[in-house]
């Protein structure tokens, strides 16, 4: 029978299937951080369990780390304590460990591909939702609960009834100045935040093939936000080309022949989608979100809606509402949008790839005197590269504070965060009341878009950028 | 998990319905990042278990000399209902009950408690009352026997209870198996898949 990726991965996992009961599932990589994982690793200790595979476990802190100078005190007791905490699980179950002065430290799903650990057809877990990045890689990859954290150290299975499959096929090519960022936010969009729930997606088509790695991990990290499962996309040259010669990845023979396994993953011709979705690439456009959920964007060419507008009576009521807590009035031009901030970071935009291209953006331009704008690489490394390519003297002389790698305020839990009323542009995922800071307003937008925002003072449309 | 056979400790009465998990640990005591050490904070909102100056209110039922040391709570309907937080029944457990009887619970706290290695047992109103006043009553903590084999509550005083459980969990309490005990009940098919990738 044809197969879809997500099925192969699935059968190639299973090691306990009986009728009536969920599926257990083997894992190939478990990612951890401070945030989720303090309250596993106790229970371990409770029940005098050990992590069963050590070795496949990997570990980083990213969600409390300063993104200031890390050689000072951390001031917040909790965020100190969550750090501290993981440092010491990490050693007392000697777990593979990224701490916060180690050169790969990083957000956990920008270190697993840059170090190698993450490779097509592995089933990848963390407790943290977007752990679908690592599905670019054709990988299946989830997140999951500190319940089940706990499971995974003990067992290094996982419980789980499998999900239905979804195929979002997107034909043509993406137009100039249109990225992976935007393509992303088009799909929510069209299929809503409840558009995947239940679902894997596998993303298709000739524009999904043309994306680099750093794209195609932007579009699957968002698969969460569209309420699926996870998101993929099959293995091939750009992938191959990626994981070679990092520090984990197979070497010589080894790494030919896993090469041989990866390419038998995709799916069989015919195979059974138990949804489609098609999207035209070429008519894209860059686009920026004007609600509270990541299904509510625009084009930057368009206006805010106008609920008035609107037949379905709960569609009006959450238009309405979003537009009060982002204090936006109905049908104003998205350009007219002004900011106070712009956060160039997180999992979904901050790889070396984003940081070039909003560099390419800003450079010899100077940042709006009402903008405040930081640029917060992904990882150690990223942060290292982007200061041998002079990345950082091109934000620092526009204008940009250039920080330490981390989550940073994607989600504020460390000291960057929105002031109450404060609108930014954001590479982020999500644009939840207060998810920057309460009372915050965020705009999710592409990098190159960001870093319009940030020079002009408000959106810009980077077709016409000069 | 420990594994739940038999157990004999004092029995200590809580005369109240409904009490929730709020109630229980309120929420600014969940920041703690173990599971343990929230037995400081159960039933520590105001007016319950602390005087304003932190010191323990001699009017407040678990306070009692004679139920110093209990590891039996005997409380009233609905225990434990509200919010689905591991917290309540990890503040219970950390300050040393391990057996809670009650004419109803809460489900979500019903089995978070078999998920702690905690046994909730639904017993009739005439039973719950006479338990209350044979603890309520005593001077020096009233002792009863919970064996988990034969299901039934016992106080060598000639008191025997028998009490149901459902059998699947009751197994895995016997056992000690948590969802994850249970996943390691097949460790050899996990060793198996091992091996052969
Ligand atoms: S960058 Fe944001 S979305 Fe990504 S792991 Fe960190 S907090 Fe979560």
């Amino acid at each position: 029978m044809a197969k879809t990726m997500f099925d192969k991965i699935w059968d190639e996992h299973v090691v306990i299937d009986e009728i009536g009961k969920p599926t257990v599932l083997y894992v190939d990589l478990h990612l951890v951080h401070e945030v989720t994982s303090a309250q596993a690793f106790e229970g371990l200790r409770m029940a005098n369990r050990k992590v069963r595979r050590p070795d496949l476990t990997v570990a980083t802190v990213d969600h409390n780390v300063p993104t200031t100078d890390r050689t000072l005190p951390i001031t917040d007791e909790i965020s100190k304590k969550q750090i501290d905490t993981l440092d010491n699980n990490a050693k007392e179950f000697e777990i593979n460990y990224f701490d916060m002065f180690s050169q790969g430290q990083g957000i956990v799903h920008v270190i697993g591909p840059e170090q190698g650990y993450t490779q097509p057809g592995k089933v990848i877990v963390c407790g943290d939702s977007h752990t679908s990045t690592h599905g670019a890689f054709g990988a299946f990859a989830l997140g999951i609960g500190t319940s089940e954290v706990e499971h995974v150290l003990a067992t290094q299975c996982l419980v789980q009834k499998k999900p239905k499959n979804m195929e979002v096929k997107v034909n043509g090519a993406l137009p100039f100045g249109v990225t992976a960022k935007d393509l992303i936010l088009a799909i929510i969009g069209q299929i809503g935040v409840g558009g995947g729930v239940g679902h894997v997606i596998e993303y298709t088509g000739e524009a999904i093939r043309s994306l680099s790695m750093a794209g195609r991990m932007t579009v699957c990290n968002m698969s969460i936000e569209a309420g699926a499962r996870a998101g993929m996309i099959a293995p091939d040259e750009t992938t191959f080309d990626f994981v070679k010669g990092r520090p984990q990845s197979p070497r010589d023979e080894d790494f030919d022949a896993a090469v041989e396994h990866w390419k038998s993953l995709s799916t069989d011709p015919g195979a059974h989608f138990d949804k489609v979705v098609e999207i035209d690439a070429s008519k894209l456009s860059p686009y920026v979100s004007w609600g509270t959920n990541p299904g509510m964007v625009a084009s930057v060419d368009g206006l805010v809606p106008d609920p008035t507008t609107l037949d379905n009576p709960d569609e009006k009521v959450a238009v309405q509402r979003a537009l009060e807590y982002m204090d936006l009035a109905p049908n104003t031009p998205i350009k007219e949008i002004k900011l106070d901030k712009v956060f160039i970071g997180s999992c979904t935009n901050s790889r070396i790839e984003d940081l070039r291209a909003a560099a390419e953006v800003v450079k010899g331009k100077k940042v709006n005197a009402d903008v405040n704008a930081m640029v917060v690489p992904g990882s150690f490394t990223i942060k290292l590269q982007a200061e041998q390519e002079g990345l950082d003297e091109i934000f620092r002389e526009a204008g940009f504070e250039w920080r330490e790698a981390g989550c940073s305020m994607c989600l504020g839990m460390n000291p960057d965060i929105l002031m109450p009323g404060e609108r930014s542009a954001s590479t982020s995922n999500r644009n939840f009341e207060g998810r920057q800071g309460p009372g915050g307003r965020t705009h999710l937008v592409s990098p190159e878009m960001a870093a319009a925002a940030a020079i002009a003072g408000h959106f810009v449309d980077i077709r016409e950028w000069k | 998990m420990e594994p739940f056979v038999k157990l004999t400790g004092v029995v200590a009465a809580m005369d109240r319905e409904n009490v929730d998990t709020d109630q229980i640990i309120p929420a600014v005591n969940l920041k703690r990042i173990e599971r343990t050490g929230f037995g400081q904070f159960l039933f520590s909102q105001p007016g319950w278990r602390f005087l304003p100056d932190g010191s323990p209110d001699p009017d407040f039922e678990l306070n009692k000399p004679s139920y110093q040391g209990a590891s039996i709570l005997v409380a009233g309907h609905n225990f434990g209902s509200g919010s689905s937080r591991e917290h309540a029944p990890w503040a219970l457990l950390d300050y040393g009950f391990k057996v809670i009887i009650a004419p109803s619970f809460a489900d979500i706290f019903y089995n978070n408690c078999f998920q702690n290695g905690m046994l909730p047992i639904v017993l009739s109103e005439a039973n719950i009352k006479n338990l209350m006043e044979k603890a309520q009553g005593s001077y020096e903590g009233y002792e009863a026997t919970i064996d988990l084999q034969n299901c039934t509550i016992s106080d060598g005083q000639g008191l025997t209870i028998p009490f149901e459980t459902d059998d699947f969990r009751r197994d895995c309490l016997l056992k000690g198996l948590d969802d994850i005990g249970l996943t390691l009940q097949n460790e050899d098919k996990i060793s198996i898949y091992e091996k052969s990738h």
